[in-house]
């Protein structure tokens, strides 16, 4: 993105925006109302009793929580961008971690089914995604090379494909395959159905991404590359593809982490991967909560994991043009 | 030059490298081409020239099938170019052709660029192909940019970079489409100088240009289109000098004032 040369004053050192900002910001805290909370704990030695304060109690929070607010803002206004958004990403972290434990959670509950939740859980999830995600790729590949040939089969089966593909819901698909085969006489395990679906279905996102990336190669290209004579194999492999690839990998790279995800809907096939086991771990003593924040916690520490190696990808391709 | 292996077989001076006969080319209902004859002899350089939408870019991308032709028959060293043909890409390498919009290969290095050619589709082994990219790029006074990438480079450099792309390929035939149009005004003279070498050293070639200076210095013919049909075809002198038709006369007032 092009940033302007020309630097307009902060909105947060305009009096203005801060006036406007702090009477906006206390309306939402007054009406929330956080008397009741550890706030309202916090100030008891002015507010008296939480419960009993009334409107000057409610009033008191509010007034205090927006100015804790505010001036959080505007003290992280005079840090450089890089700073910034560092310390933006610990104060979220740390409210989720607040809203997280504001569930009342039991530690030694977590750390006791935690190693079930790695060593199986994540273990699955990450295998089902990678094969998938394989698969997926090589499908994407035919099916982009179909869809821009000549060929009215290779065109009309892979448009066809991605049409339905794109047109089911995933958990629509996963059923079909686990529970239909099986009619038809072909046994598939739960694993193996939910690989199918997965690679199936995004294999028909990623062809289209595949084939945008492909398209999106100017036409001088092929045409410098026949008047070479070369064929078309070598020019796709040698020519298109080395440059349709970093325009590729961002979309494909979202692919990733979406596919990471959707692979939670195994777990209504009963297989053992993270989705199912915070779920059915929990489930006995109604400890949802832990189980459903610990794979959440390993579900976003893993795409953080992939948007790093994305962004790695990235910056090697930037180098090297 | 250097030892090669050519696909298409060796012509005399006399017999025409590339003959067009009654060539006709439609876009739609728009004929872009209509009845061209056109032969052209080994060492020959030919200009063609005309207004814009006259057609020249389609005829010279006709030569090795880059655009297909409805009517007529072209042959490019005996070789018929028609919609079959199982050996375009073996025609197509001994045809270079050099585009305005230059069409480098922006992820390979100029050497790269120029070894591309020789190495993937010529036989030619890596070490040798490089040897020769070396040559040509000193050929086209560039050799100290072999290892940049096209975009670091100034227009001009890129479209010598082109040139000796297709000269890597020791083509007998070379086909320039405007190769100077897209450059900015004081890089314009640098390519030409590259392509006047190129006519000195024996090198067929036809160009689609509007640079007429270029014109009367190298070319053997001119020709002239509109409308997609040959209007008149002679040597510079005549060309310039003599014009035979108004249409012509009217073009070569506009493009000399």
């Amino acid at each position: 993105m092009f940033v302007d040369t020309v630097i307009e004053d902060k909105a947060l050192h305009k009096p203005v925006f801060l006036i406007g900002l702090s009477l906006t910001v206390l309306a939402i805290f007054f009406a929330l109302n956080f008397t009741n909370t550890l706030f309202g704990e916090f100030l008891r030695p002015v507010i008296g009793d939480p419960t009993e304060s009334g409107f000057f109690g409610r009033f008191a929070v509010s007034l205090v929580l927006t100015i804790i607010f505010v001036v959080n803002l505007f003290v992280i206004s005079f840090f450089k961008l890089k700073v910034q958004v560092a310390i933006v990403w610990v104060e979220l972290f740390l409210l989720f971690l607040a809203f997280a434990y504001s569930f009342d959670l039991k530690m030694s509950f977590i750390q006791s089914r935690i190693p079930l939740m790695i060593s199986r859980g994540l273990f699955t999830t990450i295998y089902i995604s990678a094969i998938s995600i394989v698969i997926a790729t090589v499908i994407a590949i035919i099916g982009a090379i179909a869809k821009l040939s000549n060929n009215g089969f290779a065109y009309a089966i892979s448009s066809f494909y991605t049409s339905l593909f794109r047109g089911l819901p995933l958990l629509l698909q996963l059923f079909l395959i686990y529970k239909g085969l099986p009619q038809l006489g072909f046994m598939v395990d739960a694993v193996p159905a939910a690989i199918t679906a997965l690679s199936l279905c995004y294999g028909a996102y990623m062809t289209e991404i595949f084939r945008a990336g492909i398209q999106s190669i100017p036409r001088g290209q092929w045409e410098a590359s026949r008047a070479l004579g070369f064929k078309f194999n070598l020019i796709l492999r040698k020519i298109i593809l080395p440059q349709a690839i970093p325009i590729i990998i961002p979309p494909t790279g979202n692919q990733f982490i979406a596919m990471l995800k959707d692979s939670s809907l195994a777990s209504v096939l009963g297989v053992w991967e993270l989705m199912y086991l915070a779920r059915t771990l929990g489930q006995r003593d109604f400890r949802h909560m832990e189980m459903l924040l610990t794979a959440a916690m390993i579900y976003w520490a893993l795409t953080i994991v992939l948007e790093v190696i994305q962004a790695r990808i990235e910056e090697k391709y930037k180098q090297k043009s | 030059m250097m030892d090669t292996k050519t696909n298409i077989p060796n012509n005399t001076e006399m017999t025409p490298v590339i003959s067009l006969k009654g060539v006709n080319k439609w876009y739609g209902d728009f004929q872009a081409l209509s009845n061209i004859d056109l032969e052209i002899k080994l060492k020959e350089k030919i200009v063609i020239c005309g207004p814009s939408g006259s057609g020249k870019s389609t005829l010279i991308r006709c030569l090795n099938r880059l655009e297909a032709h409805q009517e007529g028959t072209i042959h490019v060293s005996g070789i018929e170019l028609h919609e079959r043909m199982k050996d375009i890409d073996v025609v197509r390498q001994d045809i270079g052709m050099v585009f305005q919009s230059f069409n480098l290969f922006p992820h390979l290095t100029v050497l790269e660029n120029c070894m591309a050619g020789p190495n993937w589709v010529r036989g030619v082994d890596k070490s040798k192909a490089k040897e020769r990219a070396v040559a040509m790029l000193e050929q086209v006074k560039i050799p100290e940019q072999a290892d940049k990438y096209p975009d670091q480079l100034s227009g001009g450099q890129q479209q010598r970079v082109a040139i000796a792309r297709s000269l890597c390929m020791q083509p007998k035939v070379m086909l320039f489409d405007e190769p100077t149009s897209a450059l900015d005004p004081e890089m314009v003279s640098e390519v030409l100088e590259t392509m006047i070498e190129l006519a000195k050293s024996g090198m067929t070639m036809i160009c689609v240009t509007h640079e007429m200076g270029f014109a009367r210095q190298v070319a053997d013919r001119i020709v002239f289109m509109a409308e997609g049909e040959i209007v008149e075809q002679n040597s510079p002198k005549e060309f310039f000098n003599n014009p035979q038709h108004e249409r012509t006369k009217v073009f070569l007032d506009q493009i000399l004032e």
